[in-house]
């Protein structure tokens, strides 16, 4: 997969959202402004119900921004006079609990995309699915429903399946949220190894400060509703990363570096009360 | 859901449970003859009591004992009308079942996707699916220009309403994030509707199915008995299993009348277990959980 260096620069500036569904408007977003460089991996870290999934919605062309801007590679996705973006391709969405279509078979969820494209033949897709399946370690399975497998399993195929998008921007939502504390550690290493042999830029929601600075080069701690970044902090800590990083000494620092910041949030979010989601 | 295997164990008890039922059904039905005996006369001191004043239990001792149901049984085994009874109402259900499903699937996923369709649509059949499909059947009587036709009329209704709601309810309950899913890997409007919706919709579409079959029984014996028959093909056996039941009680058969209840037992049961491995041939990955 060719990389360049302007593939998948997201730009966040100044964006506003306000939801107003029975006239109490409620500000989700508050002039939240972001730069995520081409092929890096950005961490988004906040409690609970703080609007980091409204920021991904956005981008993702989900929902409507109520105003400020967004691009991807210089090209405006939304912005206040055109508030919500189309869907595409480039920027692909792992759900955080997961989306997996679950009437289809394991490898014709990872053929999909190119197929509904119009890029790739079944045949084509099925072969290409089937190579890149093999690639992250997921054989197998490709016969079996999702329904069949485990859900760290079902949260691998999904990133493959994103993947076979050859997407600029991998937008994920929490992905290992639902998943034990043993199958997340294998999930990040798999995560990092699919990263290092793609290169595409990554959008990655959590709640988990350790899964932030581990995975992330930047990790942007947002504030409780109104969401915007109270800290954005780079991790230098060097890639290519692997599972004894966690133990080292510089991680334990940016830790103890962050972890207050986040605390705060995340008692103001408790003491707002603001429901899950 | 399970994958069903081969249970004996499961089939033993079943096969105990239905002989348990036929012995206490035989001795209730044969209490004329033994509560006359001597031994049991504090039984019928105690049903005086109670002001029973039959010779007999009540209720099941006017029954016919299964062994006098499986002579009646035999008698009709090898009588073409009995089978063309079968045929009858095998032949009604079928017919508006499928075109219930015909009619209602396309109709509920209309309902499911256009808020136009929906906006028209719904009041009209919320208005009409609270009556009763017994009711339409002096309506259809007069509307269709034969009576076949008005028994399969009655026999659609139910079952068209039942898909119809079932198919509704199975497509908006979709996650949004398969569409969300579908829409971001590019899929247009159409593909989403065929391979998001639809394949979404499926698992509701058998239950519904299995539900309306059910109903089409109950609908179609009771629409025989009331139109008296139906078509006239065959003589009075032209009238399917329910007018068969209904028959032999004009005729003062009640052994028959218990064969035709059990027969419609069977014939349902089988309609349904038909139409079970269907729905698991058509949804292979509910099968496999």
């Amino acid at each position: 997969m060719a990389t360049t260096e302007t593939r998948g620069a997201i730009r966040i500036e100044d964006v506003v959202k306000i939801y107003d569904p029975d006239g109490a408007a409620v500000m989700a977003v508050d002039h939240c402004s972001l730069d995520i460089a081409a092929g890096e991996i950005c961490m988004i870290v906040g409690p609970s119900g703080c609007g980091k999934t409204t920021l991904l919605n956005a981008i993702a062309g989900f929902h409507e921004i109520t105003s400020g801007r967004i691009t991807l590679d210089g090209e405006v996705l939304c912005s206040t006079d055109r508030p919500k973006s189309r869907p595409g391709s480039d920027r692909v969405v792992v759900f955080q609990n997961g989306a997996l279509f679950p009437w289809k078979t394991n490898l014709d969820n990872v053929a999909f995309g190119p197929i509904m494209q119009g890029k790739l033949s079944k045949a084509e897709a099925r072969e290409k699915a089937l190579s890149m399946m093999a690639d992250a370690g997921l054989n197998g399975v490709e016969h079996n429903y999702p329904g069949e497998v485990s859900s760290g399993v079902r949260r691998r195929i999904e990133i493959v399946r994103a993947l076979m998008n050859d997407p600029k921007v991998l937008l994920l939502d929490e992905p290992y949220r639902a998943l034990d504390s043993l199958t997340k550690s294998v999930m990040h290493e798999a995560l990092l190894e699919i990263y290092y042999r793609n290169k595409v830029t990554i959008f990655f929601i959590t709640h988990d400060l350790e899964e932030a600075i581990f995975l992330g080069h930047k990790v942007a701690i947002m504030t409780s509703r109104p969401c915007k970044p109270k800290k954005v902090l780079t991790v230098d800590i060097p890639h290519p990363r692997d599972y004894g990083v966690l133990t080292s000494k510089r991680f334990r620092e940016l830790i103890e570096e962050t972890n207050e910041a986040v605390h705060e949030e995340a008692v103001k979010a408790f003491q707002s009360g603001e429901k899950e989601g | 859901m399970a994958a069903r295997k081969f249970d004996s164990k499961a089939l033993a008890k079943g096969v105990f449970s239905i002989l348990v039922f036929l012995v206490l059904w035989e001795i209730g039905s044969r209490s004329k003859q033994w509560i006359a005996l001597d031994a049991f006369s504090w039984l019928r001191d105690m049903l005086e009591a109670f002001g029973f004043r039959s010779k007999y239990l009540p209720w099941i001792g006017a029954i016919p004992a299964p062994s006098a149901v499986l002579v009646a049984w035999k008698d009709v085994l090898f009588d073409a009308g009995y089978w063309h009874s079968w045929y009858m109402s095998g032949a009604r259900v079928f017919g508006g079942f499928i075109a219930a499903m015909l009619v209602g699937i396309p109709f509920g996923l209309a309902l499911a996707v256009s808020r136009t369709v929906h906006g028209i649509g719904f009041p009209v059949f919320e208005l009409l699916r609270p009556i009763p499909p017994l009711a339409w059947v002096p309506a259809s009587i007069i509307f269709w220009p034969t009576q076949e036709l008005s028994i399969a009329f009655v026999t659609f209704l139910d079952a068209f309403y039942t898909v119809v709601i079932n198919v509704v309810g199975g497509a908006k309950s979709i996650d949004v994030r398969f569409f969300q899913a579908a829409q971001s890997m590019g899929s247009s409007k159409a593909d989403i509707f065929r391979r998001v919706i639809l394949p979404g919709t499926l698992p509701s579409i058998v239950v519904g199915s299995a539900v309306g079959m059910g109903i089409t029984w109950e609908v179609v014996v009771a629409a025989e008995m009331i139109s008296g028959g139906g078509s006239q093909v065959g003589g009075t056996s032209g009238g399917g299993l329910g007018f068969f039941i209904w028959n032999s009680y004009v005729g003062g058969s009640y052994e028959q009348i218990v064969v035709g209840m059990i027969s419609i037992g069977i014939a349902g049961y089988i309609s349904s277990e038909l139409l079970r491995h269907f729905g698991k041939y058509l949804t292979p990955w509910l099968r496999l959980r």
